[in-house]
């Protein structure tokens, strides 16, 4: 008979609860908005107010934008790169990780003197130049995911000789990414952007420097003002992350031809 | 006429040259195989005419025009990749429709053309499954069916059966061969196996070191190899030495043999190598002109249709193969034995 792995054990139980206890303080928490009864009254409370959907609808809108930018950005880079210049994959796995190196704070500030009102490109003067930045900024951050989730889906495939197939069937290299590379990397492109998303929506850094009317500044700005909203809020946008991750996976392990819900399909033959 | 014509095709990476002043020419509608060992640059050819490689020197002419500097994709080539390289987001229908659908074919005669294609590789009924819910031969069948859909001007295979256990292969090496035929395509195939180059193709090249070694159909690969290494190479040989009598021949095993125009130069007392295929001995005298050599039995092993032994000849080891026929019986292990074969069967290999 095995011995119960009682170290293990112990080592794990103390790691969950560092993390589970916070959270479920937090929950607790948000529920005591009415003295002495558990009620959801801070939540209702959240979305009684204008501001919260405006900066969501705000924040989900870039995050999309940001998504879409990186994907086009890394899908036809960690192609070529794969396809013709494999001498060149350092350089670009490393100009991948900068983003984690250099604070945002950095990165802003770069931007905003940059662009700033005595740039050749003033982007920080009209409000689409800022949103633009936002975006920007928003896809360099995301990038190391983006680029690192493009970079295995293609791996997982031959994409060389699938080039050369489509080649020789007469296809344009651009009809090749866009009918053969493109739908066989989509559910390393869907995980990559559900990371952008989840990274993107709640950001406060920049956000908050470009003076953007988003989530992140104003989840702070909650946190400053309000007791019980910011747990409830806090809580939503975990809940919120852990669906993206849940949709991740569900896109990564997709076959080409299940459909959306695999499991309402018939059984193919 | 040619149709495919190479003219002295070079091709260096780097500073390897992998394929050295290679010219070959291609009939309309034969069956040609490119067979060597891997690294003879049989691939990097294929890859030329195929355009996802250009020649550092040299012409390729297709149906007679120059296609040396002209893209892969208007090439009008079919390509069949030994990992099958099916797109894995697409069925089996859509795969073979991809070339249509590029060429712009109306929607109707693309679907006629589709299904041709599935009957022809006898999957129609596979026509909506995708490629990982497919087996590794129906897969390549479908790639076969998708290069062939648009009528390509010339097939080109790349070890399409390496991928494939050995059963699967042959049976679909037999179906490549009666579909080329009914189709009459120009095909140009790849391999390392000697065994598939010599029974499908009309001709067979044999490559080593970038360069074609010896052009010919397959009995006169395997019966006449020019060079020490086609020899080596196509078939298992037995090797003895041998010397160049002058007028006389070749003397080898007490007799004297004629030997090849090509030896007439040589000093008298030259050694030279003669070699023997292990079916151009056997036990008993076949003719009356037939020669022995002896020798001592070392193991005999049982292939099923085919009884290998190995024989020890003036201290070499022989291979020697008999059918497994009724009445057919090795010697046993350890006994002396004689070995006949004609002196047409001999060949002298250059040097």
């Amino acid at each position: 008979m095995r011995r119960f792995p009682l170290f293990a054990s112990l080592v794990a139980l103390l790691c969950a609860a560092f993390f589970l206890v916070p959270l479920a303080a937090t929950v607790n928490f948000s529920l005591r908005m009415r003295r002495g009864e558990i009620s959801l009254d801070a939540y209702a409370s959240v979305f009684r107010d204008d501001t919260f959907l405006s900066v969501l609808g705000f924040s989900a809108l870039a995050s999309l934008a940001a998504i879409a930018l990186g994907a086009l950005l890394v899908v036809p880079t960690a192609y070529w790169v794969r396809l013709r210049l494999p001498g060149l994959r350092p350089l670009t796995e490393f100009l991948s990780l900068m983003p984690l190196i250099i604070p945002p704070v950095v990165l802003v500030f770069g931007y905003v003197r940059i662009y700033g009102t005595a740039s050749v490109l003033p982007l920080t003067m009209s409000e689409a130049g800022t949103n633009l930045l936002l975006v920007i900024g928003y896809t360099v951050l995301s990038l190391p995911y983006m680029y690192r989730a493009v970079d295995n889906g293609m791996a997982a495939i031959d994409i060389a000789t699938l080039t050369e197939a489509a080649e020789s069937l007469g296809a344009s290299r651009l009809r090749t990414i866009a009918t053969v590379i493109f739908p066989n990397v989509r559910s390393a492109i869907m995980s990559g952007a559900f990371l952008t998303f989840s990274i993107s929506l709640g950001e406060f850094v920049i956000t908050s420097l470009l003076n953007r009317p988003a989530f992140g500044p104003y989840l702070v700005q909650m946190g400053q003002d309000y007791a019980y909203q910011p747990a409830a809020l806090a809580i939503m946008a975990f809940a919120f992350t852990w669906a993206c991750m849940a949709l991740m996976d569900f896109f990564a392990t997709r076959k080409p031809g299940q459909g959306l819900l695999p499991f309402l399909r018939r059984k193919s033959p | 006429m040619s149709f495919l014509h190479l003219d002295g095709i070079t091709k260096t990476f780097g500073a390897t040259t992998v394929v050295k002043g290679f010219d070959f020419s291609v009939g309309q509608g034969e069956f040609i195989s490119f067979l060597g060992p891997s690294g003879c640059g049989k691939t990097t050819v294929l890859r030329m005419i195929a355009g996802f490689e250009t020649p550092s020197s040299g012409q390729i002419t297709i149906a007679g025009q120059d296609v040396t500097a002209l893209p892969a994709n208007r090439r009008r080539i079919g390509m069949v990749f030994q990992a099958y390289a099916l797109f894995p987001n697409m069925t089996a229908r859509e795969n073979v429709a991809f070339g249509l659908r590029i060429a712009g074919l109306p929607r109707r005669e693309r679907e006629a053309r589709v299904e041709e294609m599935l009957a022809l590789i006898r999957l129609g009924h596979l026509a909506e499954r995708y490629p990982y819910q497919m087996s590794g031969g129906q897969q390549q069948r479908v790639a076969l069916a998708r290069a062939l859909a648009p009528r390509p001007q010339l097939l080109l295979l790349d070890e399409p059966l390496s991928a494939l256990d050995a059963k699967i292969r042959v049976g679909l090496r037999e179906d490549i061969r009666a579909i080329q035929r009914a189709l009459g395509i120009t095909t140009v195939f790849v391999t390392h196996d000697q065994e598939e180059a010599l029974s499908i193709s009309d001709r067979v090249v044999v490559m080593h070191e970038g360069r074609a070694d010896q052009i010919g159909t397959p009995a006169e690969i395997y019966n006449r190899p020019q060079t020490r290494f086609v020899a080596g190479f196509v078939g298992h040989l037995n090797t003895f030495e041998a010397s160049w009598a002058g007028e006389a021949g070749v003397a080898f095993a007490g007799h004297h043999l004629p030997g090849p125009p090509a030896l007439r130069g040589l000093a008298p007392g030259t050694p030279v190598t003669v070699a023997l295929r292990p079916e151009a001995l056997a036990l008993q005298r076949r003719a009356p002109d037939d020669m022995p050599i002896s020798g001592r039995v070392l193991d005999v092993s049982f292939l099923g249709s085919v009884i290998r032994a190995r024989v020890e000849v003036q201290g070499r080891t022989v291979s020697f193969d008999m059918f497994n026929q009724a009445g057919a019986a090795m010697p046993p292990v350890g006994a002396q034995t004689e070995l006949w074969f004609s002196g047409s069967d001999l060949l002298v290999l250059p040097e």
